[in-house]
């Protein structure tokens, strides 16, 4: 395909036969050989390989870690000071109205921060970052490849062939030998399952998927069943579910601005936005990102429309929405009106002029299983 | 069987004739997880949307190729949409329709000329 960039993995996904799609400026597998819904329920059962080396990784250092810490803190209603060594933690940049600019990782590898960002929003990061992080280094990374392994043999698949990850807990992060190759390993993912993310040197990374897909218990899987499972663990999905028109609070991630950055805290506000937030974190927000289960057969997808039983006057919208593979149904998630975001709550979405029964669901749809 | 260009299949049966989709469309398709059939009864006009397929990855409309009346819809997909990645060429098959002008059918693509189409 013409001006898309290739991944280090772009050849052997063309030898299994994958179907690839334009995403975020890379040529990507969507799926398969056997297909989106055959991929999401094996890597739940099994495991799943994604070549995620589309997102951007990034590194953050400067004189002390101490210093990038506090300077990534800026941009950030995250506490990176809080961050302990060998652990990772979920992250969004917020601009000044208060809404997410991106979300992402952000790892304390020790001497430095790792953050790994969204493709399609790597460049502003970048340039955000070196920018706005005075006396730090903002390194893009631009020579190794990331891939997921994920789902309930991700452990004992890339044990067999590097020890030293069966000892990690969720959301740890570690530098491991593999034959020489030095990975930068986080037991982390997209899926609700426990898993690992592995950035690897690019020359290197074909063998290590190779490796990986020997293990019976493993198959390659596409952007189709990475979309299925981050629906059913209720994660966002950057662009759809979350952006610069939606804050923190309203995208009910308020769990990732720790009491360091909020009112009363060592060290409150100073991101962009803060005041808006840090308010809402308080008093709410007028709109709120919830579970929306269709109570029919058909898949209500993201532009969808929500209603009150019977009313012509939208309270809300779905951001994202398919069949949820694992839960034999469809699944959606989108913002309504915070009085109309309990859990139970008998709404309408309109589809193709239908209105169609949905209810108000909690996130995660599917208990995760990660290893804490 | 008469072929479309929009990769659906024409069978005569008796003086109706049975519509679905190609084994190339449905594999084009993906995984399909829910199929929304018309009424029976319904008259419509040749590039009417008529059936809605979901697949995983996206919904799909199937549009009426001849005028007519729906006489029968296919029940069994409403459970089983996964008929149509099992079977597109049988059991999975959409409406039959009663046609209004069955001289309709003669513009349509032998096997061999949609396959040429699809290769």
């Amino acid at each position: 395909m013409p001006n898309l960039n290739r991944t280090p993995l772009h050849d052997l996904h063309c030898e299994l036969d994958a179907r690839m799609v334009p995403f975020a400026g890379y040529e990507l597998p969507v799926q398969y050989y056997d297909g989106v819904l055959w991929e999401h329920l094996h890597t739940r059962a099994s495991a799943g390989l994604f070549d995620v080396s589309h997102m951007g990784q990034v590194r953050v250092s400067a004189d002390s870690l101490e210093e990038a810490q506090l300077a990534l803190e800026a941009l950030v209603p995250v506490s990176v000071l809080g961050i302990p060594e060998g652990r990772q933690r979920y992250g969004l940049f917020t601009g000044d109205a208060g809404g997410i600019l991106d979300d992402l990782m952000i790892a304390n590898r020790g001497d430095d921060l790792l953050l790994v960002v969204n493709a399609a929003t790597r460049e502003q990061d970048i340039a955000h970052l070196s920018a706005n992080l005075a006396g730090c280094s903002v390194t893009p990374i631009t020579d190794r490849a990331l891939l997921a392994l994920q789902g309930p043999a991700s452990e004992t698949a890339l044990a067999a062939l590097v020890p030293g990850v069966a000892e990690m807990r969720f959301m740890d992060t570690s530098v491991l030998d593999w034959n020489g190759t030095e990975l930068w390993v986080s037991r982390s993912g997209y899926t609700g399952e426990d898993g690992y993310e592995v950035s690897i040197p690019s020359s290197k990374a074909r063998s290590l998927a190779e490796a990986l897909l020997a293990s019976e218990a493993v198959i390659p899987t596409g952007l189709g069943a990475r979309d299925s499972l981050r629906l059913e663990a209720g994660l966002c999905l950057y662009g759809s579910d979350i952006d610069t028109t939606t804050t923190p609070v309203e995208a009910a991630l308020e769990w990732a601005i720790q009491k360091a950055r909020r009112r009363g805290g060592e060290r409150a506000g100073g991101f962009p936005g803060a005041s808006r937030i840090l308010e809402e974190l308080e008093s709410g927000a007028p709109r709120r990102r919830v579970g929306v289960l269709p109570d029919g057969r058909a898949p209500i997808r993201a532009g969808a429309r929500i209603f009150r039983e019977g009313s012509d006057d939208p309270v809300g919208e779905v951001t994202s929405g398919g069949f949820g593979p694992s839960l034999g149904r469809p699944v959606s998630m989108g913002y309504v009106e915070t009085g109309l975001s309990g859990t139970g709550t008998a709404l309408e979405a309109e589809v193709r002029g239908k209105r169609m029964s949905v209810t108000v669901a909690d996130m995660p749809f599917r208990p995760p299983t990660f290893k804490r | 069987m008469k072929y479309t260009e929009d990769h659906e299949w024409l069978r005569v049966d008796g003086d109706l004739v049975v519509i679905g989709i190609t084994e190339h469309a449905a594999e084009q398709l993906g995984d399909v997880v829910f199929v929304e059939l018309p009424e029976s009864g319904t008259q419509v006009s040749s590039g009417d949307d008529i059936v809605v397929i979901e697949s995983v990855k996206a919904a799909s409309d199937i549009a009426a190729p001849v005028d007519g009346e729906v006489v029968e819809v296919n029940d069994a997909l409403a459970d089983t949409p996964g008929l149509v990645n099992a079977d597109p060429l049988g059991s999975a098959w959409f409406v039959k329709m009663k046609v209004d002008d069955p001289s309709q059918l003669d513009g349509f693509m032998s096997e061999d000329e949609y396959n040429e189409m699809i290769a």
